[in-house]
Order: structure tokens, then C-alpha cells, then sequence
């Protein structure tokens, strides 16, 4: 099997306090079927042999669909190709010898943790703002036809709901917007009928979420919906904006 | 207030709904001005009654207003979103490839709009400024040895001050201004044709995203009408500069063949 080397240009900081820079490194022996954290593996197993500090990178499954991995590598979010995280990326997309930039999602409510790691616990607190529904949790689970759903519906509810969170959207946004993530959560619930209770309410809270946390406004500029690994729609911030707009027009504001 | 009202995507609500109604006014704007590409004595009698027209009616008076009070509004907006927006990533990318995943045209739309505001400016000062307080010339008669009033009538042996025709000491009424000619000597000029085809060019950018994103703020960019909108914006952003830019370009060349 055809054996491949690449220059790397990696973001290395200690620590949330202290400035990065890039640094140069070399990996060699990699199979163009290495998947780019496996490359990432090989590069820290060579690095701790040397006894250098290996370098930091969030991963979890490592099967696209926990939104752990994040790397912007050549000026992308996720990297070149399309549809896939950091860890569906593998090295035969990329030129053998070809200079590689690893860089962490840039955004000032990202701060980074260290060299590639950021902390995204931002998320968590717009979804605690309001990327939930009230269900009464007491007895036996209902029949899943009581409440009838257009299978319309419930497709373009999934369709929101792959949203995992990763926070590609926000790292490739001019403004650093976290406008699709909040608007896959709010299509989610929209569309069904579980989610109409606090519909008002959560709009306006995940978005105002948003704001406190420091993230951009959406100028529609659509790179968030191209970098998306999980493809996830403008429609859906369209859906969000007719949402608000309901919301705001309510003449009730604790609605 | 309600503390909703101050989320940025309120605001673009506004932004959006003043942009929409600035293309409307782009419309009205170029059918009126179409009049430019006639030439004969008739056609500039006829764009010189409209340009009085459209100074003294009441209801162009409250259009001009929103028109004024939009471009306010979208400009303010605009610029504050873009100054909030400028500080959300301290630490830039070291290496970045915006273009394989979005326009260059969608992320400048603060700057295009800043061309598009200094053309615009530069176009009130050219002719609304020497048009209502300026050096625009008296519309004459035909065979030039009187003048033209704003309301329409031919007046021979008067004297024109300040505006007014006086027979001796008696005034007999406004004098129309010959804006058709003021428009003709301008863009008799390639400095000044060029700059029209550079703001024009701007605007083409600006509304190639603008007029879409409008809809997306709004809400309605969905399903069946997402590609509705998509089309006919983009048949609006190139075909309206395009023909607003045919004027200065046509009355360049007439200029040149000598014609009038």
C-alpha cells in the first residue's frame, strides 16, 4: 500500500491563558486510508517518543455523529469534503507531500483550552435556555399515534435534529454566529407538536442565549450551511425568523 | 422594552424590510429616468414637467422621506451589526478559504454598502443639490429665445431672477430648470460615466445578496418559494444596474457622435 508524508502547520498553546503560534511538524508512514485523527494518533505516538508533549485534539466515536472532533484544517471547518466531520476525513482527500494547516475553531465564546481543544460549553448553555420540551414522565409511556404527526413534518424535524452540536457553523461564520445551531434546535421542536408549548419562549430565550454568550449575528451568508457535516439547512434559520417574528408580534411577552 | 426587541435578528427584520422597500424605490427611480434616453425637444420638456412634478407633489414628498428615512435605517443598522460582528473572533485563523463556502460579494456587504452610500451621495450632489440650490440651467424654449415656466407655459421678454420670471417688475411665475441638460453635460464626462458603473457595479453585488437575504431574514426563503426568490433576485440585481448603467453609457456616446 502507497505510504503517505505531510507537512503540518498545528496550532499549539498551553493553556486558555497563554498565546498560541503554529509549529511545524513532519509524519510520514501514513496509509491513505488513516483517517485524519488516526494521522493526528500516529504524529503524538511519534511525538511521545520523542518525549515531547503530544498535541491536544478533541475526539470521541469517531464515526461522525457525536460532534466531538472539530478541526479547521486548510482554511475549512472540518476540512475539505463535504457532509463529514474531522473523523469521516481521510488522508487520500489530501496530496501526498501537500502542507497541511490544523487550527481549533476560532470564535471568542470558544475559548481555547489548549493547542486544539475548545470549550464549547456555550452550547450547553443555549440549550438550557430553552432546547427542551415538558413531558409528563408519570406512568406508562402513550401510544406513539395519540398525538399525529405529518410525516412531512417529522422528516424536516429530523432533518433538524441531526444538528450534533459540533459548533462547524460557528467556526467557518464571518461573524462567529451560532445562528444555525440555534436554529436546527428551534426547527426541531417547532415542528412537533411536543414542541409547540414553549415555542414563543424558546426562540426568544436560545436566541437571547446566543447574544449573552458573545456569538455573531447571521449576515445569510451560507458557509454554515456548506461546512455543516450534518447538512443541516438556511431553512431552518428561516423557519427560526417566522418563529421570532410570532414571538415578538405576541402582544403577551411572558408568552 | 421587551428585551427581545434588541436581538440582532429584530433588527434585521428592519434591515430587511428597508432594503425591500429601497428596491421598490430603485423601480419607480428607473422608469422615471428611462425618460433620459429619449432626445428630442419633446422628451426633455416631458423628463424637466416630471422633475418638477416630482418636487412639488405632496405624496413623492412623504415617498422621498421613507425613502430617506430607509437609507438612514439600513445604513445605521448595517454598520452597528458590522462593528458588533468585527470583535467575535480576536484570535483570527492563521490560514482561511472562505471562498469554498461562500460568495465575496455576501461577505462584504458592509463594504459594497459603503460604496453604494458614497455613490449615492455623490449622485445627490451632482444633480438633487445643483438641481434644488445649484447651477442647473433654465429650460428655454424651443427656438431658445424664452423661457420655459413649471407650469408648462412658454414666457417671452421676461427677466429671470433667483428663479422667477419677471415681466418688469410683475413675476410671472417659477422657471422650469433644464435638468435633462445638466444630466447630459454630466455624463458627457467619462470620469463622471465611470464612477456610475463603479457605484452601479456595488449596487449589483450589494442586491445579488442583499435581495435574497432580505427574504431569509423575513422568514420566507422556504420550500417552493426559496428558489422563486432566488431566481428573481437574481434577475433584479443584474438587470436593474445593468439598465440604470445604460443611461450614463448611452449619453456618453451621444455626446461623442455629437448629438445633443
Amino acid at each position: 500500500m502507497e505510504s503517505m508524508r505531510f507537512k503540518l502547520k498545528i496550532w499549539r498553546q498551553k493553556d486558555r491563558n497563554s498565546p498560541g503560534k503554529m509549529v511545524d511538524y513532519e509524519v510520514s508512514g501514513i496509509s491513505p486510508d488513516n483517517s485524519f485523527l488516526e494521522m493526528l494518533d500516529i504524529l503524538n505516538f511519534n511525538l511521545i517518543k520523542r518525549g515531547e508533549e503530544p498535541v491536544a485534539f478533541d475526539s470521541d466515536c469517531r464515526e461522525g455523529i457525536c460532534g466531538t472532533c472539530g478541526l479547521y484544517i486548510n482554511g475549512r471547518a472540518h476540512g475539505p469534503g463535504k457532509g463529514m466531520t474531522t473523523c469521516q476525513l481521510h488522508m487520500r482527500m489530501f496530496k501526498n507531500g501537500q502542507t497541511i494547516y490544523v487550527e481549533p475553531w476560532r470564535a471568542k465564546p470558544f475559548p481555547v483550552i489548549k493547542d486544539l481543544v475548545v470549550d464549547r460549553s456555550a452550547f450547553d448553555r443555549i440549550m438550557a435556555a430553552g432546547g427542551y420540551i415538558s413531558v409528563d414522565t408519570i406512568g406508562n409511556p402513550p401510544d406513539a399515534d395519540t398525538i399525529l404527526i405529518p410525516k412531512q413534518d417529522a422528516d424536516r424535524a429530523f432533518d433538524a435534529a441531526t444538528c450534533i452540536g459540533c459548533g462547524a457553523c460557528v467556526a467557518t461564520c464571518k461573524n462567529a454566529s451560532a445562528t444555525l445551531f440555534v436554529a436546527a434546535k428551534v426547527s426541531h421542536l417547532a415542528l412537533l407538536p411536543q414542541g409547540r408549548l414553549e415555542a414563543k419562549r424558546r426562540v426568544k430565550n436560545m436566541l437571547l442565549q446566543m447574544e449573552r454568550e458573545g456569538f455573531g449575528s447571521c449576515s445569510n451568508i451560507g458557509a454554515c450551511q456548506v461546512e455543516c457535516p450534518k447538512e443541516i439547512s438556511l431553512e431552518n434559520i428561516a423557519r427560526m425568523n417566522r418563529e421570532l417574528l410570532k414571538a415578538i408580534l405576541s402582544p403577551h411577552s411572558d408568552d | 422594552m421587551r428585551e427581545e426587541l434588541k436581538l440582532s435578528a429584530v433588527r434585521k427584520y428592519l434591515m430587511a424590510l428597508s432594503g425591500l422597500f429601497l428596491c421598490l424605490f430603485l423601480v419607480g427611480h428607473l422608469v422615471g429616468n428611462l425618460q433620459l434616453l429619449e432626445t428630442s425637444y419633446e422628451a426633455r420638456l416631458q423628463f424637466n414637467s416630471y422633475a418638477v412634478f416630482m418636487n412639488k407633489s405632496p405624496f413623492i414628498k412623504v415617498l422621498s422621506l421613507l425613502t430617506y428615512a430607509s437609507v438612514a435605517l439600513h445604513a445605521f443598522i448595517g454598520l452597528a451589526l458590522y462593528w458588533k460582528n468585527r470583535k467575535v473572533r480576536p484570535v483570527r485563523y492563521y490560514y482561511n478559504d472562505p471562498g469554498a463556502s461562500s460568495s465575496w460579494y455576501s461577505r462584504n456587504m458592509p463594504l459594497l454598502g459603503i460604496l453604494v452610500l458614497g455613490f449615492l451621495l455623490f449622485h445627490l450632489s451632482d444633480f438633487w443639490y445643483s438641481y434644488k440650490f445649484g447651477e442647473t440651467p433654465y429650460m428655454r424654449t424651443q427656438d431658445g429665445k424664452g423661457v420655459i415656466l413649471e407650469n408648462g407655459h412658454a414666457a417671452y421678454g421676461v427677466e429671470v431672477r433667483e428663479g422667477v420670471a419677471y415681466a418688469g417688475d410683475m413675476p410671472v411665475g417659477r422657471v422650469m430648470k433644464d435638468l435633462y441638460q445638466e444630466v447630459v453635460q454630466t455624463f458627457s464626462e467619462p470620469v463622471a460615466v465611470f464612477v456610475y458603473l463603479l457605484g452601479l457595479g456595488a449596487l449589483g453585488f450589494h442586491l445579488l445578496h442583499g435581495f435574497q437575504s432580505a427574504f431569509q431574514s423575513l422568514g420566507l426563503m422556504c420550500g417552493s418559494y426559496a428558489r422563486l426568490i432566488r431566481l428573481f433576485g437574481t434577475v433584479f440585481a443584474i438587470s436593474v444596474p445593468l439598465v440604470f448603467a445604460l443611461i450614463p453609457v448611452y449619453v456618453f456616446f451621444r455626446s461623442l457622435m455629437g448629438g445633443g
